[in-house]
C-alpha cells in the first residue's frame, strides 16, 4: 500500500508561508524533540533565530525553512513513502536542550 | 520522557458551533501529558487506501482541564480536512493527534505581563488558551485582547469573551469589525492599524508582552506597529496562519 503524505498542501487554509512553529510536529518526528524554541544559525547571514520564527514554505514537495533575516534556505525536510531526507546545509548551528521532549 | 512526539488516538467527546463557519471539538486523550497555552497539535486523517493528510490546529483549551484538549476549526471550502471535521465528525469518533507542539508562541501566568493579545479571525484560538489559563489560575495580569473579525456573526468565542471581560479582573476586549458592523456598533470598524494599536496598548505600559496571531498581513502590521510604538522586538511573539485577511 502506498502512503502519500500531503502535509498542508492543496488546502486554501494554508498560506504559502507560515512560521516554523507550524511544522514543529514534522520537525519533532525528525529531531526526536520539539525544536521550535531552539536557536539555529543561518549559514548565509549568520543570524541566529528560533526555529519557530523561521519562515516555513509548505507548498512544494516538502518543507523549506528560510531565515527570517535574509530569506535564504536554512533547513529542508522531504518525506517520501519510505524515507525522510533532511538538508541542513543552510544551517551553521542548531542547538537544543537534552533531556526534554517538549 | 525523551523521545519522539508520537501519534496518539483521541476520542471526540463534544462538538459545538462557535460561529456559522467555526466549530470546536473536545478531544479526550488518555495519555495526554499536558500542554502550555499557545501550543498546537497536528491532526492526521488517513483514508482506507493509506492516503493521509496532516494539519496543525491550535489548542483552545487551558492546560488545567487535563486529559482533553479543545481545538477550534474554521471550515475552509475546498479544504481537505476542515470540511471533513465539520460534516462528518461526531462525538465518539476517534482522531489521530500528535503534540503538544511549539515552545515559542507560549504564555503562562508565571511569565507575567501586562499582556497584549492581538488576533485576526481564527488567530484568536491560541490566545484563547492563554485567556482561559489566565482566568482559571486567577492570574491578575492586566490583559487586553484586540480582536479583528469580519462581522458580528463571525466573532469566535464572543459570549465567553464578554463574560470574562464582565468579571472586571483586569481582562478587557476591544473588537474591530472590518466588513460589517451592526447598528449602534461602538467598537472599531477598520483593519488594525498603528493608531488602533497605540490606543489599545497604551494603558498597559512599556513592559508589555505582546502575542499576535492571524493572517500574515495582520501579524506583520501588528509586529511592525508595536516596534514603532517602542515595544522591544523580543517582547513581541507572532504566529502567522489563517485562510484570508479579515
Amino acid at each position: 500500500m502506498e502512503e502519500r503524505i500531503a502535509l498542508m498542501r492543496d488546502d486554501p487554509a494554508v498560506e504559502l508561508t507560515v512560521d516554523g512553529n507550524a511544522v514543529g510536529g514534522l520537525l519533532a518526528s525528525v529531531f526526536a524533540r520539539d525544536i521550535t524554541a531552539s536557536p539555529g544559525q543561518c549559514a548565509h547571514c549568520q543570524t541566529v533565530s528560533l526555529v519557530g520564527t523561521m519562515r516555513a514554505y509548505m507548498r512544494g514537495p516538502g518543507v523549506v525553512l528560510r531565515c527570517p533575516a535574509c530569506a535564504e534556505v536554512v533547513l529542508r525536510v522531504v518525506e517520501t513513502p519510505t524515507t525522510t531526507v533532511v538538508d541542513v546545509s543552510g544551517a551553521t548551528i542548531l542547538r537544543f536542550e537534552r533531556g526534554s521532549s517538549s | 520522557m525523551v523521545g519522539t512526539i508520537g501519534w496518539q488516538l483521541g476520542t471526540v467527546t463534544a462538538v459545538r458551533d462557535e460561529t456559522p463557519t467555526v466549530r470546536s471539538f473536545t478531544i479526550g486523550l488518555s495519555g495526554w501529558l499536558g500542554h502550555r497555552p499557545g501550543q498546537h497539535v497536528d491532526l492526521r486523517l488517513t483514508a482506507e487506501d493509506g492516503y493521509s493528510v496532516e494539519r496543525s490546529y491550535s489548542i483552545a483549551s487551558e492546560p488545567e482541564r487535563g486529559g482533553e484538549v479543545d481545538i477550534t476549526v474554521e471550515r475552509i471550502e475546498g479544504g481537505e480536512v476542515s470540511p471533513f471535521l465539520h460534516e462528518v465528525v461526531v462525538p465518539g469518533d476517534r482522531l489521530e493527534l500528535r503534540g503538544p507542539i511549539g515552545g515559542y508562541f507560549v504564555w503562562e501566568a508565571a511569565l507575567g505581563g501586562p499582556l497584549l493579545l492581538v488576533a485576526g479571525g481564527s488567530g484568536v484560538v491560541p490566545l484563547m488558551a492563554m485567556i482561559r489559563h489566565r482566568a482559571r489560575t486567577g492570574s491578575g495580569v492586566p490583559t487586553r485582547l484586540l480582536f479583528s473579525s469580519r462581522g458580528p456573526d463571525e466573532i469566535i468565542y464572543r459570549d465567553e469573551l464578554d463574560r470574562l471581560a464582565a468579571a472586571r479582573d483586569g481582562f478587557e476586549v476591544a473588537h474591530t469589525l472590518t466588513r460589517q458592523q451592526p447598528p449602534g456598533w461602538t467598537g472599531y470598524s477598520r483593519r488594525i492599524d498603528e493608531p488602533m494599536l497605540a490606543e489599545v496598548a497604551a494603558p498597559l505600559g512599556a513592559a508589555t508582552r505582546a502575542y499576535a496571531c492571524g493572517p500574515t498581513a495582520l501579524v506583520e502590521t501588528v509586529a511592525n506597529g508595536l516596534v514603532q510604538l517602542g515595544l522591544p522586538p523580543d517582547r513581541i511573539r507572532t504566529e502567522r496562519f489563517g485562510p484570508t485577511g479579515t
